[in-house]
């Protein structure tokens, strides 16, 4: 059975402009609006399309936290996912402990991808991935927007700093996407439906044999220093003027 | 004492400004040794380049034809390696793709947590670091750790000054690299312009330019003020500019003393990008766009006759 599983993170929607709390002891989100990570939508696009192309044999898809990551469990199978699985805590649970969890998960379902999102939208570390890969002894395509397989290697083409890096790796791999790799399908009505029926495991993590522990201790939240608003001017000769006034020309 | 293992990035001719940055970045730890090392094929220009950055203890080069590209697989196990030669407190790289590909995976094979994103250092394990797309500055504390990775935001930081003369040494490492990932190839657009992530001036186009051709305008007119060329996502998803010139949180976070936005909103994953630039200018014919509300200097109105005016203004001086 060739399998892709793929990590599905419940993050604050991109559309919610969070911010700290009062206290400075965290962030609001009570009552926030929650979607499944873009990134990892992209991630999950990607191997349905592999899946539908005949390429893969069943999509899996994962996702570690709090019991309400259920819905975003169940919006992609609607997707079209074949199946998930919830490592359900309410623990805070780092990249390294995620990384972990995950690595228990591919032992356990033996992936020949694992597809995730190159970061997620809130806490914005850009690490899991790349340490499930090192923890796997595996490749790492990082920052995916093109991928191609072939027999037991992959082609991606990351987009990197300097344009487009294109690698070939041996499979199994950890590949992690960015945003031009797809455009994610709209989950129709019916698939809502059916997705109800499709299976969704739980397990906690001690299941898998971690117990995650939080190793970097956060001291305070606060709000980016805003920037004042500055001057709308009226035509260029003023925008020129004002340039000229601030030594920027 | 805070002991600093500093992963050069290069591109196998030149250092790039990236690590003179991280320098800076530990400069800022009270009593900090500063090593960098320098991972390549024939690096030796590379390596005295590092040398000369202020703050520079130590070079270590680690010369092999396997680190002809910079593959992170290939990297870890070495820059895992070296981390562990002596007792180094912190492994720095920059928050640039490459280190933010390489830096995860040395912290696995370390088994040590990561901080991603230093913006600040308030004291040799505790650091400031945007989260929520920059809507929310954390400080966190790792001091329990006796080592961390981490990757520095390089427009937090000014560059470390020339003037060193650290020492160069070559170290050979014992360490099984795998096969399993192979470079094909790197596909530049390339130009002569200045460098998007260093250069003092910056123009970027939005969604508003319309098509690739139209985008040529940003080019024409960056280029008559000797401005690096950026642009939106919305710019680069529609095809109208290279993935390399993509502002923002997904994209590159930079810093110039001049940016201007040519028909670009201004949404947060954008403006996260752009927040330490020192001024910004907007030009946006909707005058209720948010980027209004973070510009220095705003006008509103229609870019395609703005910035030819503009341009020829600032020509005729
Ligand atoms: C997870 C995630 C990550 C993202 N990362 C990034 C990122 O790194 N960088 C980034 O830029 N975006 C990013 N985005 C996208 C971001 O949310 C916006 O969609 C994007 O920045 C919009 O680009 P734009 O301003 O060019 O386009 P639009 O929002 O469509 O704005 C176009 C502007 O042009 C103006 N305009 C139109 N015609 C003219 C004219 N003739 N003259 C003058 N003005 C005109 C309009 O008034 C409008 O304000 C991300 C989104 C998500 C969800």
């Amino acid at each position: 059975m060739k399998r892709i599983l793929v990590g599905i993170k419940r993050v604050v929607d991109y559309n919610v402009r969070v911010r700290p709390r009062p206290d400075g002891n965290g962030v609001a989100t009570e009552g926030a609006k929650m979607s499944i990570n873009p990134f990892d939508e992209i991630a999950l696009e990607e191997a349905l399309r592999i899946k539908e192309r005949g390429e893969a044999d069943e999509v899996v898809v994962a996702s570690i936290g709090v019991a309400d990551a259920q819905a975003q469990l169940r919006t992609a199978l609607a997707m079209g996912a074949d199946r998930a699985v919830l490592v359900q805590t309410d623990a805070h649970v780092q990249p390294l402990d995620a990384a972990r969890i995950f690595l228990a998960l591919a032992q356990r379902e033996q992936p020949f991808i694992v597809m995730m999102g190159k970061q997620a939208i809130d806490d914005d570390a850009n690490q899991t991935g790349q340490m499930l890969a090192a923890l796997w002894d595996r490749p790492q395509a990082t920052f995916a927007s093109k991928v191609e397989l072939s027999g037991d290697v992959a082609r991606v083409t990351r987009e990197v700093d300097a344009g487009l890096e294109t690698l070939e790796i041996d499979l199994p791999a950890v590949v992690t996407v960015d945003l031009r790799l797809n455009e994610p399908r709209y989950v129709k009505l019916p698939d809502i439906m059916k997705a109800k029926k499709k299976p969704l495991e739980t397990l906690a993590p001690a299941d898998l044999g971690v117990t995650p522990r939080p190793r970097v201790k956060a001291l305070r939240f606060e709000a980016p220093p805003v920037r004042q608003k500055g001057v709308v001017v009226k035509d260029v000769a003023e925008l020129v003027e004002q340039l000229k006034q601030r030594g920027l020309v | 004492m805070s002991q600093i293992l500093i992963v050069a990035e290069h591109d196998g001719r030149q250092l790039n400004p990236s690590t003179a940055k991280c320098v800076a970045c530990a400069a800022g730890i009270s009593g900090a040794a500063v090593t960098v090392a320098v991972l390549g094929q024939n690096i030796g220009a590379i390596a005295q380049a590092a040398a000369q950055l202020a703050g520079v203890a130590r070079v270590w080069t680690v010369d092999d034809a396997a680190n002809a590209q910079p593959l992170a697989t290939v990297l870890a196990p070495q820059l895992a390696a070296l981390a562990r030669k002596e007792a180094f407190t912190h492994v720095f790289g920059p928050s640039t793709t490459f280190g933010k590909d390489l830096m995860p995976r040395v912290a696995a094979l370390l088994d040590v947590p990561q901080v991603s994103d230093i913006m600040a250092v308030e004291a040799p394990k505790v650091f400031r670091r945007p989260i929520y797309a920059g809507n929310v500055i954390i400080t966190i504390d790792v001091s329990e750790e006796p080592l961390v990775v981490g990757t520095v935001r390089t427009a937090s930081f000014d560059t470390a000054a020339n003037g060193g003369s650290a020492a160069v040494e070559a170290v050979s490492l014992d360490v099984v690299l795998p096969a399993y990932v192979r470079f094909v190839a790197l596909v530049s657009a390339g130009s002569d312009r200045p460098d998007l992530q260093t250069a003092r001036r910056v123009v970027s186009g939005g969604r508003a330019l319309g098509s690739e051709e139209q985008f040529k305008l940003v080019y024409d007119f960056a280029d008559s003020i000797g401005a690096a060329v950026g642009a939106s996502r919305a710019a680069v998803d529609s095809g109208y500019a290279p993935n390399e010139l993509q502002v923002g949180q997904t994209g590159k976070i930079i810093a110039p003393d001049l940016y201007i936005a040519l028909g670009i909103s201004g949404a947060i994953q954008h403006m996260t990008g752009i927040k330490d630039a020192k001024t910004i200018v907007a030009i946006n014919k909707d005058a209720d766009a948010p980027i209004f509300e973070s510009a220095d200097l705003g006008l509103v109105g229609d870019l395609f006759a703005i910035v030819p005016e503009l341009k020829a203004r600032l020509a005729a001086g």
